[in-house]
C-alpha cells in the first residue's frame, strides 16, 4: 500500500517520536492552521543555549503529525539559533517530500519552533 | 491483511454477472450502433437498446427517456446547463440545495457568469431541504429546481416527491441527482415528479465511465457535446457499448435484488452505528438518523482529525472516506484545493472539524465480521489520536479541574 505519502511520512505518522509534554518547559509554542483547524503545540527544554528536549502534541492530518515528529527530531541538540533557521522546506525534505496540497502542514512545524523559542526568549531575557 | 471496503459511496465493485454481460461487446461484437446496416452494428444497437429498457425499468421510466452519458458528472452537466440554455427565454433563475455534488455546483458557475441567478436552498442540521423553502424560492423566472435524491457524504434522503410536486405545480423543471441512491433505494420518476434524473452505473455494481440522464418526454435540453445524432441528439459521440450493456445488466440486477440488499445493509449499518455509538466517545453522527441510505454511517469525532483516522483505518485494512471523496483531494495542486466539506458546513458542523468527518458506506458484499473488526479498531485509533491531540489534553485537564 503506497498511498499518497512517502514511507518516511508514514513511519513518523504511525510511530511519532516525542509525543507528550514537558513539565516546566522553557518554551511552549502553539500554532494553528486556520485553513483546516489543525493545531500543534511544541514544548522545548533549553540547556546552555541548546535544545535538550522537545515534545509535541498535534491535532491534524498525517502530514501535520509527521512534520511535528520530524521537527522534534531535528531540533534536539541544536542551538537556539540553529533551530530558528529551520524552515518548513527542511522538514518536508527530511520527510522525503510532501504532496503539494500538504506543504502548508509543514509550515505549522516551522511556526511552532519559532513560537516556542519566542516564548523561551520572553521567559529568559538577556 | 484485512481488506475491508467500506467506501461504496465512492464506487462499488463490478458485479461478476455484469462483467459477463459486458464481455461479448469487447472482442466479439465490437460494432458501432450507428452502423446498424450490418450485423456488427446491429448487435451493438440491440445491446444499447436492451440496456436502455433495463435502465428505464429501474426508475419506472420509458426507454426513450434514457440518455446514456459518460457518467454522473456529465449527466449533471447536461441536466443543468442543457436545461438552462434550452429554457433561457423563459427565465434565468435556478434553485439548488446547498448540499449538491460538485458536478452540479460547478456546472452552475459558467451560468452565473452569464447572468443566471441561483438561489441556494438551506438544509437543516440533518441535511434535509424543506419543500416549503422550494415553494418560496420559486419565482416567475425560475426554470429549474435541482435537489439530490440522497447525499453521499451524510446519507440523508431528501424529500424529492414533495419537492417534485411543488415544482410541477409551478411548472418548473425538477432535476434530481440519484447517483448515490439509484439501485439502492426505490426511485420512481412519476412518484418523484422528476423531469431529469442523474444515474451512475458504478455506484450500483456496474462499470465506471457510464451513466445516464433520464429526460422526461417533451423536456428540451441543449446538447453539451456537439457532433453526430446519437442519443436523440442529446449526446453526440459513439456509444460506450460494453459500458452501456454493463449498466443495463447492473440495473436489471439491482431492480431484482435491491430489497434484500437494503435489508442486509440496514442490519449491518445498524450494527455499525450502534457499536460505534457505544464504543467511541466524543462522537457525533451526521445526517438524518432514519431517512438515510441503507448501510451508510457517517460521523465526526472530536479531537481526532479525519485524514489521520482514515490513514490509521487503512493501516488496519479498512477503507473509508472523509468529507466527500472529492474534497479530500491529496493530489490537489495546492492548499486551495484543501477545502472543508461544503456539506458539513451546510449542516452546521464547525469548520475546524469539517476535515474530521468519516463516511462508512457498506456494500452487498460486506459481512458482520467486517463490521465487528471495524468496531474493534476504531476506538483504539481514536484513543491514539486523542493522546496526540493538544485540544484533548486541555479538555482532560479541564475535566479534572471541573470534577475536583
Ligand atoms: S491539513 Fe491541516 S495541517 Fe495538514
Amino acid at each position: 500500500m503506497a498511498g499518497p505519502y512517502s514511507a518516511k511520512v508514514m513511519d513518523h505518522f504511525m510511530n511519532p517520536r516525542n509525543v507528550g509534554e514537558i513539565e516546566n518547559a522553557d518554551g511552549v509554542g502553539e500554532v494553528g492552521n486556520p485553513a483546516c483547524g489543525d493545531m500543534m503545540r511544541l514544548y522545548v527544554k533549553v540547556e546552555e543555549g541548546r535544545i535538550s528536549d522537545a515534545k509535541f502534541r498535534t491535532f491534524g492530518c498525517g502530514a501535520a503529525i509527521a512534520s511535528s515528529s520530524m521537527l522534534t527530531e531535528m531540533i534536539k541538540g541544536k542551538t537556539v539559533d540553529e533551530a530558528r533557521a529551520i524552515t518548513n522546506r527542511h522538514v518536508a525534505d527530511a520527510l522525503d517530500g510532501l504532496p503539494p496540497v500538504k506543504i502548508h502542514c509543514s509550515v505549522m512545524a516551522e511556526e511552532a519552533v519559532k513560537a516556542a523559542l519566542d516564548d523561551y526568549a520572553r521567559k529568559h531575557p538577556g | 491483511m484485512a481488506h475491508i471496503f467500506f467506501d461504496h459511496i465512492s464506487t462499488t465493485p463490478l458485479d461478476p454477472r455484469v462483467f459477463e454481460e459486458m464481455k461479448p461487446y469487447f472482442l466479439e461484437w465490437y460494432g458501432n450502433p450507428s452502423s446498424h446496416i450490418h450485423d456488427q452494428g446491429q448487435a451493438a444497437l440491440k445491446a444499447v437498446d436492451a440496456a436502455r429498457t433495463r435502465v428505464a425499468g429501474l426508475i419506472h421510466a420509458r426507454p426513450q427517456e434514457i440518455v446514456f452519458t459518460s457518467g454522473a458528472t456529465e449527466a449533471n452537466n447536461l441536466a443543468i446547463k442543457g436545461a438552462a440554455e434550452a429554457y433561457e427565454k423563459r427565465g434565468r433563475h435556478i434553485v439548488v440545495s446547498e448540499v449538491e455534488h460538485f458536478s452540479v455546483m460547478n456546472a452552475l458557475l459558467p451560468l452565473r457568469n452569464r447572468g443566471y441567478e441561483v438561489t441556494p436552498l438551506k438544509v437543516d442540521s440533518d441535511g434535509k431541504a424543506d419543500p416549503e423553502d422550494v415553494r418560496r424560492a420559486i419565482r416567475p423566472d425560475t426554470i429549474l429546481v435541482s435537489v439530490m435524491h440522497a447525499n453521499s457524504e451524510i446519507g440523508t434522503i431528501e424529500p424529492v416527491a414533495e419537492i417534485g410536486r411543488i415544482a410541477r405545480e409551478r411548472e418548473v423543471l425538477f432535476h434530481t441527482d440519484a447517483t448515490a441512491s439509484a439501485g439502492h433505494i426505490p426511485l420512481d420518476v412519476e412518484a418523484a415528479g422528476a423531469d431529469l434524473v442523474t444515474l451512475s452505473a458504478h455506484n450500483f455494481y456496474g462499470p465506471k465511465g457510464v451513466g445516464a440522464l433520464y429526460v422526461r418526454e417533451g423536456v428540451r435540453l441543449a446538447s453539451q457535446i456537439d457532433g453526430g445524432f446519437q442519443e436523440r441528439g442529446f449526446r453526440a459521440g459513439t456509444e460506450n457499448v460494453p459500458g452501456i450493456a454493463g449498466m443495463g445488466a447492473a440495473a436489471a440486477i439491482a431492480k431484482e435484488e435491491m430489497a434484500p440488499w437494503a435489508g442486509k445493509l440496514r442490519r449491518l449499518g445498524k450494527r455499525l452505528w450502534d457499536g460505534i455509538g457505544a464504543t467511541v466517545s466524543h462522537l457525533h453522527f451526521t445526517g438524518h438518523p432514519v431517512d438515510r441510505l441503507p448501510g451508510h454511517v457517517s460521523f465526526w469525532v472530536e479531537y481526532a482529525e479525519g485524514e489521520s483516522l482514515l490513514l490509521f483505518l487503512n493501516v488496519h485494512g479498512v477503507m473509508a472516506a472523509s468529507g466527500s471523496a472529492c474534497s479530500s483531494n491529496l493530489r490537489g495542486r495546492d492548499e486551495e484545493d484543501l477545502v472543508a466539506s461544503p456539506v458539513l458546513r451546510a449542516i452546521g458542523v464547525p469548520s475546524d472539524i469539517c476535515t474530521g468527518s468519516i463516511t462508512f458506506s457498506l456494500g452487498k458484499g460486506n459481512t458482520e465480521e467486517e463490521v465487528d473488526s471495524v468496531l474493534r479498531v476504531l476506538p483504539v485509533i481514536a484513543k491514539r489520536l486523542w493522546e496526540m491531540s493538544p485540544t484533548y489534553l486541555d479538555y482532560q485537564k479541564q475535566k479534572v479541574q471541573g470534577g475536583g
